[in-house]
């Protein structure tokens, strides 16, 4: 199928800040094709994001966008999508904006169940300001703040979503593009809150910091860890070891929140 | 038809008053003294088909607040000290972005937890200065519960006039006294909406300074799409770092405010006229202060009082004038000097300004007001 990238891009936005080798942009056009896919209009889909280079992403693609502040995508977003509930709301960003300073709005979002789709890019680091770690760096990796291996435990960020109520999480990763295309259009398309992890690469700096070689070494690890949840069934938990699940992990159906504010507005307006 | 009058709490006619304003969406976080606010907006603001949420945290709340009135809708949130200090950071957001929002902040005790029951006027600087960076302030200092609905109204207008957060600041005595209110009747109060845009959506730029320096600003999901970020800005929304640009946008935005001083500042002179000592006070001293006044002059002391309504932008201008006949200015107020500051910075050494300074959770009352004029006369 063709897409029609340049109907999404916005004219003399680009070229965008990503170093070479960064997989943002492999997120960018999986998003894109999903939005050319589900047929979305521009000025009914607003995507939101906070701070880092992932939150760079909305500034390229035309409709309504909004870069907010570290961490705050998903309390912007929600107020946005209460007064538009019409409106597709996308959120993104990195995993050190979501899960860190980001975390509380995040897990909340997930909670209420409230019809947006978090597309969370996790690249181990935080990018932007020159490579700290972050919730989702593995513990005992390298990064500019843990010169000595990082000493904390890492966030499994899919994981987190599902157990603070999330009622659509996928995986996928910037190595499987076309994954993640039928990833991200599911998730726009189900009604509650959606999130879809992409594991990425940052090689400028997680990849040189940890001895990753070259980009294509970084995307080929991405390959080597990935296991689609079918797939997965028949493995052995040996066999798991040191293996990331990837595709739809958990889908469920609840009710959804803006649907339910509808309810205590007819509730309120009973017998006025 | 007789007016609808009833006896309430002043956070209880701070969300009345939001209604009153066409507000349709409130975010906010529990917090002492101000959750009557939000406890009236949860029950009232449905019934008018508008949306109340409690958000998670304060961030949340304010963050909320600014994604709402990006989607078009009149935005209130309610919050006191450590939650102002937590709503700063997108604060600072709403102003740089130019965002409509209502913050009413019930002043009480600080900094950090302090005294959450116990009154108080030491966020005064906070409403100015609070986020970082150069921004405009709006600050409202109601004294009654009236003024409180009426104030709320009116910080409705301004916030959507200019595009720009304003704060609505009673202490938490005006929050929590219950007095008597006269409803007005839904346009005698003038309510002043955002300008839309009048160009087509391809055309449309969300800082399109040929509008003049405050820019119509177009809902999202209403036709128009438009980028929004917090970096500095060209017209068209999308960030720069050019020095000329960005020197004149910062200019712009603060230039809001002050060039149209007049029509966003108020004030309240009492027996100004003939005054060789004024008392500068606002919120529940300023009921304090005018007793004090009323005793002074029976007892031949020509007192005055000058009361603002709207802190900031602060009548500094109006002040300095009456400083040229005045003797002596008295600042009583509910912390360690923050107004006291204020007067002196705009009256060129024309008068002493004696303070009278309570940061203990107790008012100041009129006889210590007195005695402090007895004491400079």
């Amino acid at each position: 199928m063709a897409y029609d990238y340049d109907k999404w891009i916005r004219p003399g936005k680009l070229p965008h800040i990503w170093c070479p080798g960064c997989g943002h942009g492999i997120v960018m056009k999986g998003l894109i094709r999903a939005f050319d896919t589900l047929q979305l209009k521009k000025e009914e889909t607003a995507i939101v994001s906070g701070i880092g280079c992932a939150s760079r992403l909305p500034g390229y693609i035309d409709c309504c966008t909004l870069h907010t502040t570290h961490g705050r995508a998903a309390a912007f977003a929600t107020g946005l999508k209460m007064a538009r509930p019409e409106m597709k709301v996308i959120l993104c960003g990195g995993d050190g904006d979501g899960t860190a300073i980001g975390g509380n709005h995040f897990i909340h979002a997930c909670r209420r169940n409230i019809d947006m789709t978090y597309i969370i890019m996790n690249n181990y680091i935080y990018g932007m300001t020159g490579g700290q770690f972050s919730p989702a760096t593995p513990t005992g990796h390298k990064a500019s703040t843990t010169p000595y291996g990082n000493p904390d435990p890492n966030f499994d960020i899919a994981k987190l979503a599902i157990g603070a109520g999330a009622t659509f999480v996928a995986r996928g990763t910037a190595f499987h593009a076309a994954q993640l295309d039928k990833l991200i259009v599911e998730a726009i398309q189900h009604k509650g809150f959606s999130v879809v992890e992409i594991l990425d690469d940052c090689p400028t700096t997680y990849g040189r910091r940890n001895k990753f070689k070259s980009v294509i070494e970084m995307m080929n690890r991405l390959k080597e860890i990935s296991v689609p949840v079918k797939a997965a069934e028949k493995m052995t938990p040996e066999q798991l070891q040191g293996k990331v699940l990837t595709g739809v992990l958990y889908k469920e159906e609840k009710p959804e929140y803006c649907e339910q504010y509808a309810k205590v507005i007819e509730r309120a307006q009973v017998g006025k | 038809m007789a007016k609808k009058v009833a006896f309430i709490q002043g956070n209880e006619a701070a969300a009345h008053g939001a209604i009153y304003a066409g507000c349709n969406f409130f975010a906010g976080y529990p917090i002492t003294p101000s959750t009557e606010v939000a406890e009236v907006m949860s029950l009232e603001l449905p019934k008018t088909g508008g949306k109340f949420i409690q958000m998670e945290d304060e961030i949340g709340a304010m963050a909320a607040l600014i994604g709402a009135s990006l989607g078009g809708a009149k935005v209130l949130t309610s919050t006191s000290g450590p939650g102002l200090s937590l709503k700063q950071e997108n604060i600072g957001y709403a102003c740089i972005a130019e965002v409509p929002c209502v913050i009413v902040n019930v002043m009480r005790g600080g900094p950090s937890t302090g005294m959450p029951t116990g009154p108080s006027q030491s966020d005064i600087m906070c409403a100015k200065w609070g986020t970082h960076g150069d921004h405009p302030a709006i600050c409202l200092v109601p004294a009654s519960v009236q003024e409180l609905f009426e104030e709320t109204v009116r910080a409705f207008s301004l916030a959507e006039k200019y595009r720009t957060p304003v704060m609505i600041m009673p202490d938490e005595i005006v929050a929590h006294m219950r007095e008597r209110v006269v409803f007005p009747e839904p346009g005698e109060i003038e309510v002043i909406n955002r300008t839309a845009p009048s160009v087509p959506p391809e055309q449309y730029k969300p800082y399109d300074t040929s509008f003049g320096d405050v820019p119509p600003l177009a809902a999202f999901g209403s036709g128009y799409k438009f980028h929004v970020t917090g970096l500095n800005k060209m017209q068209d929304g999308f960030p720069t770092t050019k020095a000329a640009i960005v020197q004149a946008e910062e200019e712009r935005q603060v230039r809001k405010v002050e060039a149209n001083k007049a029509d966003i500042m108020k004030w309240e002179e009492y027996l100004i006229d003939d005054a060789e000592i004024v008392i500068v006070a606002y919120g529940s001293t300023s009921r304090s202060a005018r007793y004090a006044v009323n005793a002074a002059r029976e007892q031949g002391i020509k007192a005055g009082l000058f009361r603002p309504i709207t802190f900031w932008p602060f009548p500094e201008e109006r002040l300095l004038e009456i400083s040229r006949k005045t003797k002596a200015f008295i600042t009583p107020e509910m912390s360690l000097g923050q107004c006291n500051g204020v007067v002196k910075g705009c009256i060129e050494g024309n008068a002493p300004v004696y303070g009278i300074y309570h940061v203990d959770g107790e008012p100041v009352s009129p006889d210590e007001i007195l005695n402090k004029m007895k004491e400079v006369k």
